[in-house]
């Protein structure tokens, strides 16, 4: 039970590890705040159509069961862009149709096919919780950094002085594919010490 | 048919849907490390595309507006992609067997390509009519291939080349990318916003 939530935080991270969910990842996280929404939106998508799935495992026929969960899955995001537009209408236009893209995260469908169509709703739940709180913390991350070198602030304030001299492509799209390659690399090399260190 | 052609230019290069919007990161990754295989994607894309972009122009003008249903749009264009990809690919497999052997095992990944539902919501937001739509839809299909193919070329030549161990895989494809995202930022002054 406690592997299941454990490995999404950091050895099968859903971002650096397997590279599912790209597209939510890189077009929302020019600060802090948004990576911060983006990812509270997948978990409540993630967690709820993992449930779901996993309860109604034995009921659906395996040939139209990607056609349900994406049906599943559809509705939550529903759910969740209307709150968004009703409650942060702000919010809801920086993301602008990247909420309704999380229908086609590969994240959750990926869950709900290799794990929650098999496991117990306990289990399904921890597993798309963890999950969820790396996809979470992936992209505060990448949020953060991009927020710090291309606008010199974090969630909003400024960290840098006036004399920093903004670098306005981290806020670009080619910035956001530079930061999470180099990211990327860094997961790498962290990995390759530990197991390094293990050899010893 | 000048506003036709900002659509197209704007597609192809200023907002490609690849490099400013990130759509369709998923099949860019995957299908790009050989040639053949991302012209193939690329063209089953293009042919979704321009088929998905008018099927739901249609579902939302005629059947989800008149009856203000709006709210169920996301679950109906999902819907509508996946059983357009069905037809296709049976389509293909029946009246063309070469065609199929080549663009056979990407069709069903279509499905959940985001690029797809992600050009059906934006014509949405646009307001396109369904000239325009189609054309949009056409021209994003374009976009795409145009940068699936020349990463491929990149990729290619990459295999030779002394690559940092850490960097190897997808890092160094990313890293590529943002190269290539920062060389099409040069179009944006094609088109006054």
């Amino acid at each position: 039970m406690k592997n299941s939530f454990v490995k999404g935080l950091w050895k099968e991270h859903p971002v650096f590890r397997q590279l599912l969910g790209m597209c939510p990842t890189l077009a929302v996280t020019t600060s802090a705040v948004n990576g911060l929404s983006m990812g509270l939106a997948v978990m409540f998508v993630l967690n709820f159509s993992s449930l779901v799935v996993s309860l109604i495992r034995k009921v659906v026929p395996s040939q139209v069961r990607i056609a349900v969960y994406t049906i599943i899955i559809a509705t939550f995001v529903t759910l969740a862009d209307v709150f968004l537009k009703a409650n942060y209408p702000s919010i809801s236009k920086s993301l602008g149709p990247y909420v309704p893209l999380i229908v086609v995260n590969c994240i959750i469908l990926g869950r709900a096919e290799a794990f929650a169509s098999k496991n117990t709703p306990v289990k399904a739940v921890m597993d798309s919780l963890g999950m969820s709180i790396g996809f979470l913390w992936g992209l505060i991350l990448l949020g953060g950094i991009r927020e710090i070198l291309g606008n010199g602030s974090f969630f909003g304030i400024t960290l840098l002085g006036p004399g920093f001299e903004k670098w306005v492509v981290m806020v670009l799209p080619a910035g956001a594919f530079l930061v999470l390659g180099l990211l990327v690399a860094a997961m790498n090399f962290i990995e390759k010490r530990k197991t390094k260190v293990k050899v010893l | 048919m000048k506003e036709l052609l900002v659509i197209f230019i704007s597609a192809v290069l200023v907002n490609n849907f690849v490099l400013t919007y990130f759509l369709g990161i998923c099949p860019f990754l995957g299908v790009s490390s050989q040639y053949e295989s991302a012209i193939g994607m690329g063209l089953a894309v293009t042919f979704v595309m321009t088929l998905a972009s008018s099927m739901c122009w249609m579902t939302y003008h005629l059947l989800l507006v008149p009856y203000g249903l709006e709210i169920l749009q996301y679950v109906v264009f999902i819907l509508v992609i996946a059983s357009l990809v069905q037809v296709v690919e049976m389509f293909i497999k029946k009246y063309s067997p070469p065609l199929y052997e080549s663009l056979g095992i990407y069709l069903p990944l279509i499905t959940t390509n985001c690029a797809i539902l992600g050009l059906t919501l934006f014509m949405v937001i646009r307001d396109y009519n369904f000239l325009q739509s189609v054309v949009f839809g056409f021209s994003s299909g374009i976009g795409f291939s145009l940068v699936l193919v020349m990463m491929a070329g990149i990729r290619e030549e990459l295999r030779f080349s002394d690559v940092p161990e850490v960097f190897k895989g997808a890092a160094i494809t990313l890293i590529t990318a943002g190269i290539l995202a920062l060389s099409f930022m040069g179009f944006s002054g094609l088109i006054s916003s």
